[in-house]
């Protein structure tokens, strides 16, 4: 039984092994040369212009409760999936009232200008 | 269908499924109607009417839907009509009230239908499952309509405290139902009976009934629970306040009762004791700590705690009489709480808030019906007769003496002597001292309907209480006990 | 050794003192309802550990509405407590003062 696992272990040892080796051996190799500019936080190629911890936006927030909200209902689809087969239609119908009800605000949100990058 | 959901199921549930259905159409006729239409309170009121006429099919029904998740039987129908005729008043103050105050109607409309909604649950549930549901889908609808008057700091922080204390309650309440369900391997209420039968030394049973009772006892403001409800009561929208004071504490009594007697019969003599202590401290402080008051919202708040304690007095009985007794006093509150919360809007007005002493000086003048209302209602809340809040007192404290609490009756009848003093003492700023100031009072035909209806509310069942009774006493007998209570004793 | 249901009831137990002692103690009202959620994960845990001791799936069941409904609180608290910082410029529960606490 325990044999199963012996792939994952395999895995598991290459991966980590793969990324040390290239830890340790760029370390050996590479020139050691800093500045100013080297030091900065890397975002995306931008000169970062303010400090991290700054005011956000309100809208992340509200972004981030829509989603908060939607993404949690997904916990229902999931026991839902596994049964499918013995559910049948009852089991498609009722998903689709559950997803029309979401639906439903979702649009409300919608309309309200709630998903707008003001 | 899979097994233990049949067809049949969903027609019992009718009455929920409306409502959800109503909710959603006041939510998308919100985006489709031109902005600050009056429209929506209508369609508000059309989705309640069609849930009260949904509900007349199951006049007599007694069954449990879906293996026993809801029951639908007399009881859950008492309260749900009392839920929908809170509902519907509330939405006949909300009107005028949100438009003085600058709120999108909105949100506020669907979210009443939401919490109305979760309150039907409540009053049905006999499984944990269920209960919880219900109870979440009412609080989490009140806990953003105390905070709906956005620029308005008090009632902002009234849903910050709201909120914060009513997560704290669910999570101790929760932690009981936890142990509830460990200790019995089943959620169901009815079943679950059964299995407590012979535990009842267990100390672990024993500390999920405490924990239990405090969880309810924030939901009702029963002290010493009841810090949040002056607050919240003070500082949220009016009509919101109205709608909490007698929707979800009648909602609260509802689930309370469910899960004691339905679930915990075998543990009554633990919180029967409970809920006496309860009972006492609460009509106790509830009362003097209402003497003092300025503020008519916060006062009514103190004396709303007050009545929690006279309710529970039917708990502790809880003797298909005293259930009665409760059904019937919580349903004479709504119309006298509804009534006074009327009133107070219709003080509202663009230039004054109209909820302190004060604003009520010399109301017989300005408004002699307003002021002959606001005496109806306070005479009721007095227990005064030929007023309805004397009848509901008169069976409540007739219950506990039957069932042989005669001190709880005493202590009952002594308290509603003390709470007769600030009652009276708004009667007299109303009768006896100079007009206030501000513009003229004027009432609305919206604001008209439902004082109108909580007038004759509180005249009718104080002159002709017997329908309600019989009415109350059967509903009270479907409870489910009988068959459990008898086989322990 | 597998841990037994005795355990995971006195994790769970501490989880929620844990909890309950930091609603009352902390002093910031995110850290309050993070505490709240503290308290309802140490319920969730009591529901699946009785529940698999039981081999029954309710206590399962249980927990997914719990994390929904606790998903949706923290999403209304949380606006709630935004809007608050907007009136006030501070999360310190003691410096409410419109209305008595």
């Amino acid at each position: 039984m325990l044999s199963a696992y012996i792939p994952i272990a395999i895995f598991v040892v290459v991966a980590t092994g793969f990324a040390l080796f290239t830890l340790v051996f760029s370390s050996l190799l590479h020139p050691e040369k800093y500045n100013k500019v080297k030091l900065e936080p890397y975002e995306c190629g931008i000169e970062p212009m303010t400090d991290a911890r700054d005011r956000y936006s309100i809208r992340y927030y509200l972004v981030a409760m829509l989603f908060v909200i939607f993404d949690v209902e997904t916990v229902f689809m999931f026991p839902w999936a596994v049964i499918f087969n013995k559910l049948l239609l009852f089991g498609l119908i009722e998903m689709l009232v559950f997803i029309f009800i979401l639906l439903v605000g979702y649009y409300y949100a919608w309309q309200k200008g709630a998903l707008e990058w003001v | 269908m899979p097994p233990g959901i049949s067809t049949s199921d969903f027609y019992y549930i009718l009455p929920e499924l409306v409502l959800t259905g109503g909710a959603l159409l006041v939510l998308i006729a919100d985006v489709l109607l031109p902005r600050g239409s009056k429209a929506l309170a209508w369609v508000t009121l059309l989705a309640i009417g069609a849930t009260i006429a949904s509900l007349v099919p199951f006049g007599s029904t007694h069954v449990e839907v879906a293996h026993g998740l809801l029951a639908v039987d007399q009881f859950a129908l008492f309260f749900k009509i009392v839920f929908l005729g809170a509902a519907a008043l509330t939405v006949l103050m909300s009107v005028r009230y949100l438009e003085i105050e600058g709120a999108s109607p909105g949100e506020y409309y669907f979210l009443i239908l939401c919490a109305t909604l979760g309150m039907m649950i409540m009053a049905g549930g006999i499984d944990l499952l269920t209960i919880f549901i219900g109870l979440e889908t009412m609080a989490v609808s009140f806990y953003i309509l105390a905070g709906f008057i956005k620029p308005n700091q008090r009632s902002n922080e009234a849903a910050v405290k709201y909120f914060l204390l009513g997560a704290f309650s669910l999570g101790i309440l929760l932690y009981g139902m936890s142990i509830m369900y460990g200790l019995s391997g089943t959620t169901n209420l009815r079943t679950m009976a059964t299995a407590f039968v012979g535990q009842e030394r267990d100390p672990r049973l024993v500390l999920a009934v405490i924990l239990v009772v405090a969880g309810l006892g924030f939901k009702i403001a029963a002290v010493p629970f009841h810090m949040w409800a002056p607050d919240v009561y003070e500082g949220a929208p009016t009509p919101v306040t109205a709608f909490l004071s007698v929707g979800s504490k009648a909602a609260s009594f509802a689930m309370l009762l469910r899960i004691f007697l339905e679930g915990l019969p075998s543990m009554s003599a633990d919180w029967r004791l409970m809920f006496e202590v309860l009972a006492i401290v609460t009509m106790t402080i509830g009362n003097l700590a209402a003497l003092t008051q300025t503020n008519i919202k916060r006062m009514l708040a103190y004396s709303s705690i007050a009545h929690a304690g006279y309710i529970l007095i039917g708990v502790v009985a809880g003797t298909p009489r005293g259930v009665a007794a409760m059904l019937i006093y919580l349903l004479i509150y709504a119309f006298m709480q509804l009534g006074a919360f009327t009133i107070i809007i219709i003080m509202r007005r663009q230039d004054v808030v109209g909820d302190e002493l004060k604003d009520f000086s010399g109301l017989h003048i300005r408004h002699p019906f307003a002021a002959f209302a606001m005496l109806l209602f306070m005479l009721s809340l007095g227990g005064i007769p030929p007023t309805a809040g004397f009848m509901g007192k008169f069976w409540l404290f007739g219950a506990a003496i039957d069932a042989g609490y005669v001190r709880l009756a005493v202590i009952g009848v002594l308290n509603s002597a003390i709470s007769l003093y600030y009652y009276i003492r708004l009667v007299v700023f109303m009768y006896l001292k100079p007009q206030g100031a501000g513009s003229p009072v004027t009432t609305s035909p919206s604001l008209g309907i439902a004082l109108a209806v909580a007038v004759i509310g509180t005249i009718f069942l104080g002159v002709y209480p017997r329908l309600l009774f019989d009415l109350a006493e059967m509903s009270a007998r479907t409870l489910g006990v009988a068959a459990v209570t008898a086989a322990i004793r | 050794m597998m841990p037994t249901l005795n355990d995971y009831l006195v994790l769970s137990a501490i989880l929620f003192a844990i909890g309950t002692a930091g609603v009352f103690v902390r002093r910031n009202l995110i850290t309050i309802l993070l505490s709240i959620e503290i308290m309802l994960n140490a319920v969730n845990l009591t529901f699946v550990a009785f529940g698999r001791a039981l081999g029954a799936v309710d206590g399962q069941i249980l927990v997914f509405f719990v994390m929904t409904v606790a998903a949706a609180e923290a999403a209304v608290g949380l606006a709630i407590v935004i809007d608050l910082f907007r009136h006030r410029e501070s999360l310190n529960p003691d410096s409410f003062a419109s209305l008595k606490w």
